[in-house]
């Protein structure tokens, strides 16, 4: 229990266009990601699927029963909101039973399903608090915490880290993702970082105004972009993108531009098929990143791995590795 | 808070000079009632701005306008028409809000416009036709004329501040509520009013203070004896000769305390709504 179907989902707000047909099909007990820049509206989607905002037209299915008529508490869905959205009046245990006694649930089942909860978030010396004597941490993992007593079909995520700063975000991450394996359920997530997206999604939808542009695994994106948007958008430092007019050999084929990733290029001080200067030099330990000028290419992004000694002004040569250049035609398509 | 790096002290005395000053303008009038309220007749004319000493002390004032049996009675009918109109202001004002707020319709502006006409157009100008209106429905010499007219005159300015701060309650909040059940209803009242409770006491507070003064509507409305309000009933000791100050002073010093109390309970309120916290 727990699969999701959406068949041309469109919205439009007065005369703007925000979601334009989006078809998807989530299975039982996988994790979705919604990535995209924001104003994509992969948030407005999120909302449809909730029940918060109406689509103009299009079917919402939650296990396989048409939900578009649904209000919300109906539908068999939790969301996690980005500010939390705890009810500030209420204590950390009445925030997360509020929904349970609106639906008539019995007493002692409420309790053993907020202990179960607060027990797997750790939240039992919390549970007699207000929000605001919480930490932003435990006040998402109250959120958190008030969805999974509901026993949703689906969980519903609206970029519920963006609030968090570095440290408590990597650790929250590592929460989702175990509550999603311990809880074998449906999750539905929406983010703009596509770190996120690629560390905790079994299946990626990159959306761009409005529509979406690839849907795939993790990898199935980064190996193999649709196109030029999601080639640019899935992979940290961004991906090099280079008009096929300087490079004479690919504009035969009819390739219009070339991708190649910054860690698929070799770098010497001595041969090389792109000669170059060293514009900046960022030493990360793990990863030095070189921004060059090349005379072919123009700007040029380089990860190595591990520490070397480059530093701006250095002239070097890049070499790309063929295998992992990325060719899109003219509409900014894939060409296989 | 006064901060040593960024206010100079010269700034801070003159800021608190003119405080100071305004305070005193403010409060010397009442002062002033308060004070000749305990004094006799004779030195209320003589020194009028003398606190009183023994020799001129006097309860004479409060004996006669508590000795009126009346003045409890018009004491209770201010009380009943001022708190009933708050009530009704309160919640009809913050319904209003909430509707133009939160939910997008046709003619969602106009409508906020409209209710927002209120504040520039005085109700006193409708008094014949309220008079008339209340001639037909013989509402005339009863409390519930007060009231009605009243609520008619706070709402606005309540619809306008409230819808104010109501926008500025967080969407995900009400989302989570419609998420976890609750009518549209219950959000209302179980998640936006507590959160808007500081703006409910401004509210409250301003829509109070000229309904308790008001001597307009009493007199025209329900000026009968049953039903006088107590600016209204202190008229009595006015006379076209010969005034009673010491009563009418005394009927003023008693009429402060009331609302006095009122705008305490009414600040807690709004201290206690700050310091609240909200959703982050």
């Amino acid at each position: 229990m727990g699969s999701l179907q959406l068949k041309s989902i469109r919205k439009a707000f007065g005369d703007h266009e925000v979601l334009k047909g989006i078809d998807l099909e989530v299975k039982d007990g996988e994790f979705v990601i919604f990535v995209g820049p924001s104003g994509c509206g992969k948030s407005t989607l999120l909302r449809v699927i909730a029940g918060l905002e109406d689509a103009t037209s299009g079917s919402v299915r939650i296990d396989g029963a048409e939900v578009i008529n649904t209000p919300p508490a109906k539908r068999g869905i939790a969301m996690v909101f980005q500010s939390y959205a705890l009810y500030p009046h209420l204590t950390v245990k009445d925030n997360m039973a509020l929904g349970l006694k609106q639906a008539g649930t019995e007493k002692s089942e409420i309790e053993a399903r907020v202990a179960k909860a607060s027990g797997m978030l750790s939240l039992d010396p919390y549970l007699a608090r207000r929000p605001a004597e919480l930490s932003g941490g435990q006040r998402q993992r109250v959120a958190i915490g008030r969805a999974i007593v509901r026993e949703p079909k689906l969980f519903l995520f609206d970029e519920p880290l963006s609030n968090l700063d570095a440290a408590l975000r990597v650790q929250t991450r590592l929460e989702i993702a175990g509550l999603h394996r311990r809880l074998k359920a449906t999750m539905i997530y929406v983010t703009h970082d596509q770190v996120e997206a690629m560390t905790l999604a079994d299946k990626i939808v990159v959306l761009n105004a409005g529509a979406v542009e690839q849907i795939g695994s993790p990898m199935d994106l980064y190996n193999k972009p649709a196109n030029l948007f999601v080639g640019g958008f899935i992979g940290s430092p961004q991906m090099n993108f280079i008009t096929a007019e300087r490079l004479p050999d690919f504009a035969r084929t009819g390739v219009k531009t070339i991708g190649i990733r910054p860690e698929h290029i070799a770098l010497s001080r001595d041969t090389g098929e792109w000669k170059g200067k060293v514009i900046h030099a960022e030493h990360l330990g793990a990863d030095t990143i070189l921004y060059l000028e090349t005379e072919v290419t123009g700007l040029l992004t380089v990860r190595l791995f591990g520490e070397h000694r480059y530093v701006a002004d250095d002239i070097v040569f890049a070499t790309p590795d063929r295998a992992f250049i990325h060719r899109f035609d003219a509409n900014d398509q894939a060409m296989q | 808070m006064s901060n040593r790096a960024r206010m100079s002290p010269v700034r801070t005395g003159f800021v608190h000079l003119a405080l100071a000053a305004y305070t005193l303008i403010a409060l010397f009038p009442v002062f002033l009632t308060v004070i000749n309220s305990f004094k006799d007749r004779n030195a209320i004319f003589r020194s009028p701005l003398q606190v009183p000493l023994p020799s001129t002390f006097s309860l004479i004032g409060y004996k006669t306008v508590l000795g009126q049996a009346d003045f409890l009675n018009y004491f209770q009918n201010s009380f009943v028409v001022t708190i009933a109109s708050i009530v009704l202001v309160l919640l009809f004002g913050a319904m209003a809000a909430f509707a133009l707020s939160e939910y997008r319709f046709r003619g969602n502006a106009l409508m906020g416009l409209y209710m927002a006409i209120g504040i520039m157009i005085p109700i006193r100008l409708g008094t014949v036709a309220i008079l008339q209106g209340m001639v037909e429905t013989g509402l005339v010499n009863t409390l519930t004329a007060l009231i009605l007219v009243y609520t008619a005159q706070g709402i606005p300015l309540a619809i306008f501040i409230l819808s104010e701060f109501m926008r500025g309650v967080s969407d995900d909040l009400k989302n989570a509520g419609r998420i976890d059940g609750l009518s549209e209803y219950a959000i209302f009242f179980r998640l936006v009013l507590p959160l808007v409770r500081p703006a409910m006491a401004t509210v409250a507070v301003f829509t109070m203070i000229p309904i308790w003064n008001d001597l307009w509507f009493p007199l025209i409305l329900a000026p009968s004896e049953a039903t006088k309000t107590v600016t209204l009933g202190s008229q009595i000791f006015i006379g076209q000769f010969v005034t009673n100050w010491n009563a009418v002073l005394a009927a003023l010093s008693l009429a402060i305390l009331p609302i006095l109390v009122l705008y305490v309970i009414f600040a807690r309120q709004l201290i206690r709504g700050i310091t609240a916290g909200a959703v982050k």
